[in-house]
């Protein structure tokens, strides 16, 4: 004898999660296709973060460590691409490094972004002399370590292979004493914590972040003190590039964030009516 | 009368680039070395400045400080940066400064992390502008501050900033290894029940009952991580319950090292468990290194070979839900153990049961039951005790101090805040 | 002597790690930088070991005559191994092969990076899957981390402020989800770290002390 069908509401409990999958889908894909703005609030981390970018002086040595792989670069490479933004804009002279093995490629990408920008067209960079990509060194926090104490040995090429006594901007750079501010864009280890333990607290670097979502619970208890701001996930990143003057790509994307929470909490909702009211008839 | 004037300014900046009326008699290496008109005077100099050797180090920095130059961060002279000089003491007169590096205007002070020990050197700050010029790019005009005293730097045999770190390393290694030789001594020690752990030869039995595999995946990291370390000791027992009910145990790791390893502790745990001819290596595998490929291939694998148990025990990061996600899909009991706080939200909603950090560290010995090993557990214990006391003596009396000094804000509490002796340099 | 001399060589390697982060001067100082440069070149060639495993596994299923799916698999994993291998040593301009514009470049930015991507994206739908599954009112523990995971989902997203426009300053959905995961959310997690941070100490020094030896096979 066959089973009965299930109630309507122990199916409601036990939706399949492939019809969950394809709520989200449309969710996400939907407003892409519209161009739908909406004002975000800025959190006091973020704002901190901008507030420090904005106090460091034109022409300022800026390290750049771009920790993450492209599995991250949704969510990090907007804070990327307006931190270049921002650098651009306050004429840093910028080195760029890698913690990540793919870590120099995506700050190569997010640098090419924000020159694209209309008010950069006419900027003129000159690598070597503005900027530089050392690229990737393997050893996690031992690379920070090093470059606490001597940097030309630590990265004695840079990304395309020549040697850093010959790139004008690395003449005088010894340490990472030498830096007056850096930027961390990480996606996990080695990354914040690791530049915060070893770069920070070690070698008092002025230091701002950018993670994602996931680990911004784990290296939030250092605002204040280690890290002068922090941006968590996309919505770190639109609020940054609403608070810059940068409107990018993570405000837009905000969108089908804010549709896709509304249609988790609903199907949490038909989930728990459906738990409570089969209970209900149970008892 | 015009002419004469541009003789006299080219004669002030000859005399400027040459020798600074105040200021060191040193030419500044990095100089400009021909004349140049500039339209406005050089900077005032940097002043005072002073060497000291960097404390808690091993001897090979120096800190030098100075006054800023008046034309800091203002005015048509305006400092943009300092370039640091040295020199060692000694040298013959009229040698070259080295450049060791380059301050921006507002610092006031410079660490200079490559100095030898007992050596002992010298240094100039050389302050910085860009002159306009008629016509053509700014140029670069700088002048020198007196040489400071020689200094040598020192190795200091003890880490003063770090005395709070060594009382915490022997109250709590203390009382562990107390608790440890207690143990030894044959006093038994209570441990809660950890549910995850007393699953462990359930989940294996279930899939002996099946006929479907065990898949163990130890973590993402390598063996430097500790968290591997762990999750590669509960392997060697899970492998030993495994062996013993005869179920198939899978193997795929994502580091070299990591599969090296396991090899060696499955192996043994199936001699132990006296079938040394039921291990077979290829069932410990390499699969990548790279995060998500690793992530791809175990559900790969999930899906074609419908494991019936799942363990994940060591260090994750973003794949932890993809992997335990994957695991519930096919209707795998899963049991699950890390020490990132980030995942364990992920492994507790996907997962049977979820070991919670520390649990993680107690699972070798909750399951050896070892006498030492417990006793290392009790010893944790007492840690978590003082931390706990101090937590609360640190509320209570930043809460006395914010109402008696009425302010919230930590540095105005003066002792009452204690998380100031916690600070470790 | 097979499991006494890598005890040792734990406990040596330990110790001065620990006395190192005391005691800056040399030798102490150095050492750890020196072990940490022998770690890295004992990684870099051992993933030797790891690839000639992988490829040994991956050809044995492709040549198997077991009919299974496994096969193509073993197949595109050596397939894919090599393209990328030999492009990447051979026909992307020798050590520059990193270098923007070069056919390594290209295979990473058109092939690895939409499919890593992929995998990371996966996890958006895995998340609405889990929380529909695991966010149930079974108890009061339970109610209270659904409340909780409500805030600061709808805090977190811009439909929150939107929904809350008319609260007060300060009272909106994202002020309510940044409080929330400002303080119980850290406290909770600092806990846990403390806990975590207890268990390593305990279980680096059960390793150090070669009580803890079950990471070289047998008890």
């Amino acid at each position: 004898m066959a089973e009965p069908r299930p109630s309507f509401l122990t199916r409601m409990m036990r939706i399949d999660r492939r019809v969950i999958f394809v709520f989200i889908g449309v969710a996400l894909i939907f407003p892409l296709f519209f161009s739908i703005s909406q004002r975000i609030q800025v959190s006091p981390e973020v704002a901190m973060l901008t507030a420090a970018f904005e106090k460091v002086p034109d022409g300022a040595l800026v390290l750049y460590s771009l920790d993450y792989d492209p599995p991250s670069a949704p969510e990090l490479q907007p804070m990327a691409v307006t931190a270049f933004k921002l650098g651009l804009k306050k004429k840093f002279r910028m080195v760029i490094i890698g913690l990540w093995p793919q870590g120099p490629q995506q700050a190569d990408q997010a640098l090419q972004s924000a020159l694209r920008d209309e008010q950069f067209k006419d900027l003129k960079l000159t690598y070597g002399l503005d900027y530089v990509n050392l690229g990737f060194q393997s050893g996690n926090e031992a690379v920070i370590q090093k470059m606490g104490s001597d940097i030309p040995t630590t990265f004695p090429r840079d990304y395309a292979g020549t040697p850093v006594a010959e790139l004008p901007i690395m003449k005088g750079i010894k340490n990472l004493g030498n830096f007056d501010f850096m930027v961390n864009i990480s996606a996990g280890y080695p990354g914040t914590r690791e530049w915060v333990q070893f770069g920070v607290d070690r070698f008092g670097l002025k230091m701002i972040s950018g993670s994602t979502a996931v680990q911004t619970t784990e290296v939030s208890p250092y605002v204040g003190r280690q890290l002068l701001g922090l941006m968590g996930g996309m919505r770190g990143a639109a609020e940054f590039e609403q608070l810059s003057g940068f409107p990018g790509r993570a405000m837009k994307f905000m969108v089908g964030q804010s549709v896709a929470h509304v249609i988790v909490i609903l199907f949490i909702i038909i989930g728990n009516v459906a738990y409570f009211a089969t209970r209900g008839r149970k008892e | 009368m015009l002419s004469g004037l541009a003789c006299g300014l080219l004669l002030a900046c000859t005399a400027l680039a040459q020798d600074m009326p105040t200021g060191t008699g040193s030419p500044d290496t990095a100089a400009i070395a021909a004349p140049v008109i500039a339209q406005v005077p050089p900077p005032g100099p940097a002043t005072g400045v002073t060497a000291t050797d960097a404390p808690n180090d091993d001897g090979e920095a120096l800190i030098v400080s100075w006054t800023a130059s008046p034309d800091d961060g203002a005015g048509l002279r305006n400092v943009s940066s300092y370039r640091i000089l040295r020199a060692e003491a000694g040298r013959p007169s009229g040698a070259p400064f080295d450049t060791v590096g380059l301050a921006t205007a507002g610092n006031t002070q410079f660490i200079d992390g490559t100095t030898n020990p007992g050596r002992d050197y010298i240094y100039v700050v050389a302050a910085l502008a860009m002159a306009p010029t008629p016509g053509g790019a700014p140029v670069e005009v700088s002048v020198q501050s007196d040489p400071s005293q020689p200094v040598h730097s020192r190795a200091q045999w003890f880490h003063t900033g770090r005395l709070n770190s060594l009382f915490a390393v022997l109250i709590v290694g203390g009382a562990i290894l107390y608790f440890i030789a207690r143990a030894r001594s044959g006093k038994s020690l209570f441990i809660r029940k950890i549910g995850g752990l007393e699953a462990v030869d359930e989940a294996v039995g279930r899939a002996t009952e099946m006929g479907r595999k065990i898949f163990y995946v130890p973590g993402t990291q390598d063996m430097d991580e500790v968290q591997t370390l762990a999750g590669i000791t509960i392997l060697g027992r899970v492998a030993k319950v495994a062996a013993e009910y005869e179920a198939d145990l899978e193997v795929p790791v994502a580091r070299s090292l990591v599969m090296v390893t396991c090899r060696e502790v499955v192996k043994e745990a199936f001699l132990n468990a006296g079938r040394p001819d039921a291990f077979n290596e290829e069932k410990i595998y390499y699969l990548t290194d790279d995060q998500f490929g690793y992530a791809a291939g175990i559900d790969g694998l999930v899906m074609r070979d419908k494991p019936a148990t799942m363990f994940y025990m060591g260090a994750f990061y973003a794949e932890s839900l993809i992997l335990a996600e994957t695991g519930n899909s096919i209707g795998a009991i899963q049991i699950a153990g890390t020490a990132m706080p980030a995942q364990l939200p992920f492994f507790v909603a996907a997962c049977d049961y979820t070991l919670i950090g520390e649990e993680l560290f107690a699972a070798s010995a909750y399951l050896s039951k070892e006498p030492k090993l417990l006793g290392s557990l009790k010893g944790q214990d007492v840690g978590k005790g003082i931390i706990l006391l101090t937590i609360l003596l640190g509320i209570l009396l930043t809460s006395i101090g914010a109402i008696t000094l009425k302010t919230s804000e930590l540095d105005k509490l003066g002792w009452y805040n204690i998380g100031q002796w916690f600070d470790v340099q | 002597m097979r499991r006494e001399i890598p005890t040792f060589i734990a406990f040596f390697v330990g110790v001065i790690c620990i006395i190192q982060f005391f005691i800056p001067h040399w030798p102490f100082g150095t050492m750890v930088d020196t072990f940490s440069d022998w770690f890295i070149i004992l990684q870099s060639f051992a993933i030797w070991l790891g690839v000639l495993n992988l490829m040994k596994v991956s050809l044995e299923r492709s040549l198997s005559k077991k009919k299974t799916h496994d096969r193509w698999y073993g197949f595109v994993v050596v397939l894919s191994f090599l393209l990328i291998a030999v492009i990447g040593m051979f026909f992307s301009g020798g050590r520059e092969f990193q270098v923007p514009g070069s056919r390594f470049d290209y295979l990473y930015v058109n092939v690895y990076t939409p499919l890593s991507s992929t995998m990371f994206a996966i996890l958006a739908f895995f998340v609405a899957s889990a929380s529909y599954r695991a966010f149930r009112a079974r108890s009061w523990e339970a109610t209270l981390l659904l409340a909780a995971a409500f805030l600061v989902m709808l805090g977190r997203a811009p439909v929150g402020d939107m929904l809350t426009q008319w609260a007060p300053e300060g009272a909106h959905m994202s002020d309510i989800a940044n409080w929330i995961m400002t303080y119980p959310q850290v406290a909770g997690q600092r806990a846990i770290m403390i806990g975590i941070a207890l268990g390593v100490a305990s279980a680096s020094l059960r390793l150090i002390l070669g009580l803890e030896r079950s990471y070289l096979g047998g008890d």
